[in-house]
């Protein structure tokens, strides 16, 4: 995997359904044009919620991976 | 109506269970971080989802499918399903509120937010929650028992928004 200039780190761990999403949501709007957050998420539902996130907000999912029960997305803002 | 090209998403909350009260709040929240435009119109028991002092609470009563988990213990004491006889506890002085605390403390183990962290949500990324006038005559409310920032509306209100809405449900 790609390494990424990470920006601000958000750690959703222990966190279920929908406040990975709310807090990415709140973290993304304090970040810049082109700045990338990296999200440590333990909820396995993340991996789609994400994907639809960023796909919904115009937002790039730089790439996603699965590390020892926990699930690492690299986003950047639009 | 003037559409500003979001995706806009109208929800009916009929239900003051706990029960009830998630998924509103749930997709209202997930909605409004996806950029969506939201409505929520309260009516009957949903109305309760709108006092300042939230009193959901879940009923063992109709949901015979309910799975009985105690929060406390080793995981497989806490996956066990507790084979309670619905109708019986149902009709239990009491059952309800230590039935709502243990599913309170079971969402807070799974790392899940409560409502009144939702509602603030809602409330804070611009989702509009409207209070329905009729059930509010009927059962007694006023606006002043709502939390800041409730609108009063009725039928034609919502039908208006969720006509040029993408995604109407009924909770």
């Amino acid at each position: 995997m790609a390494e990424y200039k990470v920006d601000m780190e958000l750690d959703c761990r222990g966190l279920s359904c929908p406040l990975p999403v709310l807090k990415t949501k709140k973290a993304m709007d304090g970040l810049d044009s082109g700045k990338v957050l990296k999200l440590i998420a333990t909820d396995p539902g993340s991996v789609n919620d994400m994907a639809a996130w960023t796909r919904r907000t115009g937002n790039t999912l730089l790439d996603s991976e699965k590390q020892t029960g926990e699930f690492v997305f690299y986003i950047r803002k639009k | 109506m003037e559409s500003d090209g979001r995706k806009k998403m109208a929800l009916i909350a009929s239900k003051g269970t706990l029960d009830g009260a998630y998924p509103p709040f749930v997709l209202a929240s997930a909605a409004a971080a996806m950029d969506m435009e939201v409505w929520i119109f309260f009516t009957f028991f949903g109305l309760t989802l709108l006092l300042k002092e939230l009193k959901a609470k879940v009923s063992a009563l109709g949901n015979p499918a309910m799975p009985m988990k105690m929060p406390f213990g080793p995981k497989w004491f806490q996956n066990l399903d507790w084979p309670m006889p619905n109708l019986l506890m149902a009709g239990v002085p009491g059952f309800e509120t230590v039935a709502t605390a243990l599913m309170k403390r079971t969402f807070k183990n799974k790392g899940v937010a409560t409502i009144e962290q939702l509602r603030s949500a809602c409330l804070e990324s611009g989702v509009k929650l409207i209070g329905c006038q009729m059930t509010m005559d009927v059962f007694g409310f006023s606006k002043e028992q709502f939390i800041e920032g409730t609108e009063i509306g009725g039928a034609a209100m919502f039908l208006e928004y969720a006509s040029g809405a993408d995604i109407q449900l009924f909770i």
